[in-house]
């Protein structure tokens, strides 16, 4: 509640929430792409290389202007997924390793800028590396402005080219044959993804930038299996970490905001996987454990079949200790075994006669009889 | 031993520990595991921090070893349960982990000196000044130590699983048929690759230990096809970096770490280049020849195909052939000029014909194709 009266009374807080749930929102929407493109380590790799674009654009211009920092980043950036494109389309060096190789060159030569630019006597440079790192807190409404517009053309892109960007995400080749350019796609969903890494990089900083550009994506995915639903619900989570990341970090001392926004997604990441439906970790547990159960029923059944058919009387009834399967999943107990013929009981497929005698009814021969796997003779 | 030099031999040190591991990162696919790595073990540094308050402390290094494990452990579960790709994997457990060390620091560590840009950018022009002093003897920076320890480490560690690490690297199924253990042998690696990032980062920076990680590897990769060969390569341009790094620094005094990264791309893009068997160049003409090739030949299947045939003068007519070939009109002039000056194909009464040398020569490259088809 207190994190909630400040930030309703703290015109800088609602400045800085707005301005990162806006990111949010573009990094999820765009980071969907690169998470089903296989390329989330793109975003890693552009936000490092936007470093010497920025240190470069203020070595021509001389002064600390935000826009014009970013054109220069907004360049760097595209030239390193051009060099990673092609080392890996001309040699046999992997794209994991183009990765490593430009990141680590480019912010290099980023770092060989900033210390030639410290050496020249121009008040203006200060805080120049600051501005890669991201002080989310030092966020300005025109900032805020840059990123709404930057985002709405990057969404609105996304909107134009929907069919396009799909069919490429999914089956690059397909879209050749269709005469889509898999290519000229791949260069847009590129250059948007660099766009929207440099309006990051002011709010959360370097690093944190390629987790919010990753954790969106790989969250929502695991919640549908539609794009178009996908994508819609990256940017709500996207918008959730940045507006709950900032409260968080406002409300507790000291608290760094882009770190604060990183913790916020990965919780929802964690939430998706494990408790998704059909997809998430617990399901998945549910499932077995079902399909567990169905198998040790039809075992324990067909080994009372077996009595059965081996018997003058079908209906006969055999004491516990007989009805023992060739192999109970998870062991042979008699406990377990009582459990199990009780369920099938329950089903109508087995009935109890003195005590602990069970026997085979008619619509459990029936079931063995038209089971797929486990009639047979 | 002068500060200078001092640098340059803990840069060509560095260089060295580290490209050994990275020689299989880069051969196992794994090379943004360097970039996680030396990112989070920022974590281990910190939280070993607040237990035993002494930044000098070996506890630090041992528990940053275990972080960028841990790290490799994490992305791994992460990636089984089939739900996230490995790359996605990578995306969501650094940044997080890293987070948790940023959170630490700004809440608890105030007043300490442990600060992120220098743990990210590295200060390689300070290590000579922290001194290793053994019986009030002063023998040296510290870091020429450390590093070279770990040198040695990673040399023995390489040296005696050389094979098993072969096999592991190339085919792990493989190497669990032969009992080998390639998990051991894989997180075994991985510590490696670990001590090595938390030995270096100090002295040099991550952004640093992942260009010495993965350039001069892929650098060596476009050299050779062995795997010693590809050790001892990627072990010289790491070092020839490192000078030539520190040199330029020197130079116009800018960052040496930066520089050196720079220069870690400049000796890749020249072997990206002019390699002899793999570079660009080789790799362009190659591409070319074999597509002149492949439409001479073509040309010439076409003229044999129809050499006699009552529309011949149509088929093969200089002026109507493209038509048939489908091919674009300066690229037929270019190919036909080409096999007309090698006395393959001559122009007869505005009719391609084939010369007894130039039948010979597409016969025998018809059934030269045709018998490869042959199993």
């Amino acid at each position: 509640m207190e994190a909630l009266k400040i930030f309703f009374s703290d015109y800088t807080i609602q400045i800085v929430s707005m301005g990162s749930a806006l990111l949010g929102i573009v990094s999820g929407v765009i980071g969907s792409f690169a998470v089903l493109r296989k390329q989330s380590l793109l975003g890693d790799v552009i936000s490092h290389a936007a470093l010497p674009g920025i240190a470069l654009a203020f070595l021509l211009v001389q002064i600390k202007d935000t826009n014009i920092l970013l054109i220069g980043a907004l360049i760097a950036g595209l030239l390193a997924t051009g060099a990673v494109r092609v080392i890996d389309k001309y040699s046999r060096i992997k794209f994991d390793s183009a990765l490593g190789l430009v990141l680590s060159v480019f912010f290099g030569g980023g770092l060989v800028l900033l210390t030639y630019i410290q050496k020249i006597p121009n008040a203006n440079q200060a805080g120049l590396d600051k501005f890669i790192f991201g002080q989310a807190s030092t966020l300005l409404k025109k900032d805020v402005y840059t990123v709404l517009i930057v985002g709405a053309i990057i969404i609105f892109m996304v909107l134009l080219f929907w069919k396009e960007l799909k069919i490429v995400s999914f089956d690059p080749e397909f879209s050749d044959s269709l005469g889509i350019s898999s290519k000229k796609v791949s260069f847009i969903i590129s250059g948007l993804i660099v766009a929207s890494i440099i309006i990051g990089l002011q709010t959360v900083g370097v690093i944190l930038m390629s987790a919010m550009l990753v954790a969106p994506g790989v969250a929502a995915r695991q919640w549908t299996d539609k794009l178009s639903i996908m994508v819609l619900l990256a940017s709500v989570f996207g918008a959730i970490s940045g507006l709950v990341g900032t409260i968080i970090s406002s409300s507790i001392q000291s608290m760094p905001t882009g770190p604060s926004i990183v913790i916020v997604v990965s919780v929802i990441v964690l939430i998706s996987i494990s408790f998704a439906p059909n997809r998430g970790l617990v399901w998945r547990q549910i499932r077995e454990m079902d399909s567990a159960k169905q198998i040790n029923e039809d075992k324990v059944l067909k080994s009372l079949y077996e009595l059965a058919i081996n018997h003058k009387d079908p209906y006969h009834s055999h004491p516990i200790s007989v009805i023992k399967p060739i192999k109970t999943k998870g062991g042979k107990k008699t406990k377990q075994l009582e459990s199990i013929l009780l369920a099938l009981k329950k089903d109508g497929y087995v009935e109890v006669e003195g005590g602990n005698n069970w026997f085979i009814t008619r619509d459990g021969l029936d079931y063995i009889n038209n089971h797929p796997i486990l009639k047979e003779e | 031993m002068s500060p200078q030099l001092e640098i340059q031999l803990i840069a060509v040190i560095v260089a060295v520990a580290c490209s050994i591991p990275g020689v299989f990162l880069v051969l196992r696919k794994m090379a943004m595991m360097t970039d996680a790595i030396t990112h989070t073990i920022l974590l281990g540094i910190v939280v070993v921090f607040f237990i035993v308050e002494d930044l000098n402390s070996p506890f630090l290094i041992i528990g940053a070893t275990l972080v960028g494990v841990l790290t490799v452990y994490l992305v791994e579960i992460l990636n089984k349960t089939d739900l996230v790709a490995e790359d996605s994997a990578i995306g969501i457990v650094f940044p997080l982990l890293f987070s948790i060390a940023i959170i630490i620091i700004s809440k608890y560590a105030g007043s300490v000196h442990l600060d992120t840009d220098s743990v990210l950018l590295g200060e390689l022009a300070f290590a000579p000044f922290d001194r290793l002093i053994i019986n009030g003897l002063d023998i040296g920076a510290k870091s020429i130590y450390s590093m070279g320890i770990i040198l040695i480490i990673n040399a023995l560690f390489v040296g005696f699983f050389f094979k098993e690490l072969k096999i592991a690297t190339f085919d792990s199924g493989l190497a669990a048929a032969l009992g080998f253990a390639p998990t051991l042998i894989h997180y075994g690696l991985m510590t490696s690759v670990s001590i090595t990032a938390v030995g270096a980062f100090q002295a040099v920076g991550s952004i640093l230990v992942i260009a010495f990680m993965v350039g001069p590897p892929i650098t060596a990769y476009l050299l050779t096809d062995d795997l010693k060969n590809m050790l001892f390569i990627s072990s010289g341009v790491g070092a020839l970096n490192a000078i030539l790094g520190y040199q330029f620094a020197a130079l116009v005094d800018v960052s040496i770490a930066g520089s050196m990264a720079l220069a870690t791309g400049l000796t890749f893009t020249l072997v990206f280049v002019f390699a002899p068997e793999r570079g660009i160049v080789t790799v362009l003409r190659r591409r070319k020849l074999q597509t002149v090739d492949f439409a001479a030949k073509s040309l010439l299947f076409h003229i044999l195909n129809h050499e006699g045939d009552e529309n011949e003068w149509l088929e093969n007519g200089v002026d109507t052939i493209y038509n048939h070939l489908n091919w674009k009109r300066d690229f037929l002039d270019d190919i036909v000029a080409k096999l007309k000056r090698e006395k393959i194909i001559v122009e007869k009464e505005n009719i391609l014909k084939l010369t007894e040398e130039g039948r010979k020569y597409t016969i025998s490259s018809y059934e030269d194709i045709v018998s490869s088809f042959k199993i």
